[in-house]
């Protein structure tokens, strides 16, 4: 559906990208690359110790080539690390926003095509979503729950899924009374023919941008999580408990912390200016910036 | 005030009662399907008729629509049950750590609304120049700036290298200047991305006269026309930060060990002391909607054409 | 004689308005007591202002709305409830033409895509046999080959509404609605359009149903013209006797108010008085406010629609013409009549 609707405009929408954008894209191309051949980046195993080579400085601030960002209070590879731990934060990442994106456009697209009760559960629920903000809702299912990759998975999707829910429930409502819609009804067209024929199509760009504005946050979810201990485990790894662990060595081994945090704030950064420009050019109805 | 507002606003009181309602249900649901709380707090070896006799004492054998509005009407009562560590009251515990956050969130609000103002709408009016830029790349950095990154280069920079802060506790002024430093930075940037497009779309209506103004009389155009047509969206936008300034403020909490909810919160949950976990998450809840149900008052006060639709309907 | 392809028997179409969540709900009448009849291959056109509730019948018979009051039968069955597979299945039996050619299409789908959709829809056919209908189709309506992967705000206003008419007619309807079908579209284009239409409608033998303000517009389309006026049918007959001699005031003034080549414009009688508004609907006969030849008796009593001999007409005044008494051979219910003259020799 998103291939449809971008497909004759792709032209267009990538000519004269700015050089932060593409800078941008190539950060989060690399992401993406390293992320999903860890094996073939990394130099050692993410759990391989060291206990001879503890507190090894980067290659820049003293180190060597063995060990070219250091290496952390096990004697672990703190290069193979963020390697690995990438890999964790953006699979859950990328699972949650895909679940949650799924999952919150079906419930508003539900939600505004039906109407009546269910609407209003929809509703209430992202009540309860906008007076609860994700982290605590996670916290507290984590609390209750205990910590399995499954639920951590699902309960980073939170973030935001109401947002896709109200867009997809908003356009549905609009876009309900459309003429072109009316029409296809009068044709005979079933409810589901209209929603995922006619009205997801229209509404997939705005959910495109939705998603991409969204994902730093489940990035931020996610690293958050993990750096107060509440995430993912050891020995399991992400770029929050990286960051969570290393915290206690900020005075001689500030690149435990440091290095990994750079790596969040970077994708992060990248992502948030990808999705700006995108909306900008998506969506004509917004002002361009500057 | 007419009928039509009065019912509006008497509306928008319910439906926050509503909402608080069901939190409190879904925090009972979590905590119910959660599994048995006296096998989870009790050391396992306990024997059965000790389990039993905690179930009866935690009403844990009565049925569950009793539990339901037994537990119901105590959180509303603000009895939020006993401590599994140290068996003093909940409510006690979370009194004693409110104020610190509350103190650590509005002071953040504060630098955050100055700075990101100030930058927002002096960015606006240089719009397009390098100070335009400058403020876009604060806003973006900001907002994409994950709080536990930022809090601990400040600690790096400013407690370790310069030795010039305290990293940790609430003893002195002096730590609360890194916590809400790093809590209002991120919503700075957000604030400033805010007033910008703000200004922008009030000096694009306000264009003619602005065209050959300079200096002073566009700050005077700012101050007397982009502010107040701003004020109910950026009223709304307040009403979205706090729950994101109160999520920043667990991380913050975290980081700078500063005694309040946050640092509670993630404590208790290491400690699977649930009843605080709870009452933690009740009164974070509380504060939101309570400040949520605020904007929407000062919302209708601004601005009296507030409709009774907008009030009452799903669409945000 | 068959049954009649459509035939609505005093449908009404009320719509509930609330003033605000306490306030007092009014309904507002945008249909009253309309009775139709068409027949197969046969045209019917309905003039009237906005607000006179035309497309509102036009929606109503097609059972895209359910009537408030009476009912509709199409092909002498009553239409199945609005949403359920009998009423989709319906659908390829009876449809309509819209007002906005662009705002009716999907503008992210290909004029094919479109055009096939029906058939799609309703599982008509081979993929093969879908494709070739298509391309039938638009050759039908005179659009060439090359504009088949475009989309719709590519086209001019002429090719969407062809496009339209194709995806209308892919599945072989009986009954076709058009609601202002050519009034958003260039003057230069309309006759184009109008001229396809009444040739495909005799080439198929569809009945349709035409809707439109515009008097030049119906005349050229259809046999029988229905004047409508706040809800009600006011006048009725075939076309070229309705229009050379008009037996309402209102149709009177309609027809004097239309630009017509030989009638010089000093002789032209201009309507007068505010607009109808459903929502704020006069006492008695409706058009009494604006009406130039209107007595004591239009203010409080509705004229009801008699046939004066071949001619349907909703005016004391009219009925007092040609000599009938009141209520002295009142219709009350035009299906009665039909139900007689379907008895008569």
């Amino acid at each position: 559906m998103t291939t449809l609707d971008l497909a004759p405009k792709r032209r267009r929408l990538f000519d004269g990208m700015p050089l932060g954008i593409v800078i941008s894209l190539g950060w989060l191309a690399l992401v993406v690359v390293v992320a999903v051949f860890a094996d073939l980046f990394a130099p050692a195993h993410y759990t391989t110790q060291d206990l001879t080579a503890r507190f090894r400085p980067p290659i820049l601030f003293g180190g060597n080539l063995q060990h070219v960002l250091g290496t952390d209070h096990l004697g672990r590879d703190v290069l193979s690390r963020i390697i690995y731990a990438l890999r964790t934060s953006i699979l859950i990442a990328v699972l949650g926003t895909l679940i949650g994106a799924i999952g919150g456009t079906l419930m508003g697209l539900a939600a505004g095509r039906m109407r009546g009760i269910f609407d209003l559960l929809v509703m209430m629920m992202t009540d309860i979503q906008t007076a609860m903000p994700s982290l605590l809702i996670a916290i507290a299912f984590l609390a209750f729950f205990g910590n399995s990759i499954p639920l951590f998975i699902v309960l980073v999707s939170l973030e935001g899924w109401e947002r896709y829910a109200r867009l997809a429930r908003g356009q549905v409502i609009s876009e309900q009374s459309a003429d072109y819609v009316k029409a296809v009804e009068a044709l005979g067209a079933g409810p589901r023919r209209i929603v995922f024929r006619h009205l997801l199509p229209n509404i997939a760009a705005a959910l495109v941008v939705q998603a991409t504005l969204n994902f730093p946050g489940t990035i931020l979810l996610e690293t958050s999580l993990s750096f107060l201990g509440l995430g993912i485990q050891p020995p399991g790894t992400s770029l929050g408990l990286m960051l969570g662990e290393g915290r206690n060595y900020l005075l001689n081994a500030w690149w435990i912390a440091v290095l990994p945090g750079i790596v969040i704030f970077m994708t992060t950064l990248t992502m948030s200016l990808f999705g700006d420009w995108l909306r900008d050019r998506l969506d004509p109805t917004i002002e361009r910036e500057g | 005030m007419t009928v039509q507002s009065l019912t509006a606003i008497a509306l928008r009181v319910l439906r926050s009662i509503f909402t608080l309602i069901l939190c409190v249900t879904l925090v009972f649901i979590v905590l119910r399907t959660a599994g048995d709380p006296v096998e989870q707090l009790l050391p396992p070896e306990t024997p059965p008729s000790v389990l039993e006799e905690y179930r009866v004492a935690w009403g844990l054998d009565r049925p569950l629509y009793v539990q339901y509005f037994s537990y119901l009407g105590r959180a509303m009562t603000g009895d939020l049950g006993v401590s599994f560590t140290n068996n003093l009251p909940v409510s006690g515990i979370v009194a004693e750590a409110l104020p610190r956050t509350l103190l650590l969130g509005i002071s953040a609000l504060l630098l955050a609304s100055v700075l990101g103002l100030t930058f927002g709408i002096i960015g606006a009016m240089r719009r397009g120049g390098p100070v335009d830029r400058g403020v876009m790349a604060f806003a973006v950095l900001g907002y994409s700036m994950p709080i536990f990154f930022l809090g601990i280069m400040m600690i790096l920079l400013f407690a370790l290298q310069l030795r010039v802060l305290p990293s940790s506790g609430a003893k002195t002024w002096a730590h609360l200047i890194m916590p809400t430093v790093t809590l209002a930075l991120p919503l700075a940037g957000r604030i400033a991305r805010f007033a910008r497009t703000a200004t922008l779309e009030v000096l694009g209506k306000q264009f003619i006269r602005t065209a050959h103004a300079k200096g002073a009389d566009q700050i005077r155009v700012i101050l007397k026309h982009a502010l107040p047509n701003a004020m109910v969206p950026l009223l709304m936008f307040y009403g979205i930060e706090i729950g994101l300034t109160l999520s920043g403020a667990v991380v913050t909490e975290a980081i700078f060990a500063w005694p309040g909810l946050g640092r509670l919160l993630v404590s208790s949950v290491s400690a699977r002391d649930l009843p605080v976990v709870q009452g933690v998450i009740l009164t974070v809840t509380l504060i939101i909607v309570l400040s949520n149900l605020v904007v929407d008052m000062l919302h209708a006060f601004i601005d009296p054409k507030i409709s009774l639709s907008s009030t009452l309907g799903g669409t945000r | 004689m068959s049954t009649p392809l459509l035939q609505a028997r005093s449908i009404a179409r009320v719509y509930e308005t609330n003033r605000g969540l306490f306030g007092r709900s009014a309904g507002v009448r945008a249909v009253d007591d309309v009775s139709l009849q068409l027949d197969r291959g046969d045209t019917l056109g309905i003039v009237g202002e906005s607000g006179s509730g035309k497309s509102t019948t036009g929606r109503v018979v097609l059972g895209l709305e359910p009537p408030s009051a009476g009912d509709v039968l199409f092909d002498g069955q009553p239409i199945a409830a609005h949403g359920t597979p009998a009423w989709r299945q319906s659908r390829t039996r009876m449809q309509m033409i819209y007002q906005d050619p662009l705002a009716s299409l999907d503008r992210r789908l290909s004029v094919a895509a479109q055009v096939r959709e029906p058939l799609d829809i309703h599982h008509i056919g081979t993929v093969e046999e879908r494709d070739a209908r298509v391309n039938d189709l638009l050759q039908a309506v005179g659009l060439s080959q090359s504009v088949t992967q475009r989309f719709p705000h590519e086209l001019s206003g002429g090719q969407r509404q062809r496009v339209v008419l194709a995806r209308a007619l892919i599945t072989n309807p009986s009954l076709l609605v058009c609601d202002e079908p050519v009034s958003a579209l260039d003057v230069s284009i309309q006759a184009q359009v109008v001229n396809l239409l009444t040739d495909l409608q005799a080439e198929l033998g569809i009945a349709m149903l035409f809707i439109s303000h515009d008097l030049r517009v119906v005349r050229q389309v259809s046999r029988r013209i229905a004047v409508m006026y706040l809800g009600r049918i006011v006048e009725e007959g075939d076309a070229d006797d309705l229009l050379a001699k008009p037996e309402h005031p209102y149709t009177r003034a309609l027809v004097s108010a239309a630009p017509s080549p030989g009638r010089r414009m000093a002789d032209r009688q201009m309507l007068r008085g505010e607009p109808p508004n459903p929502a704020n609907r006069p006492n008695g006969c409706a058009f009494h406010p604006r009406c130039p030849v209107a007595i004591a008796r239009c203010r409080s009593e509705t004229p009801e629609l008699l046939d004066l001999g071949g001619r349907l007409v909703a005016c004391h005044l009219a009925a007092a013409d040609a000599g009938l008494a009141p209520h002295a051979a009142t219709v009350p219910d035009r299906a009665k009549t039909q139900q007689v003259e379907a008895f008569a020799p």
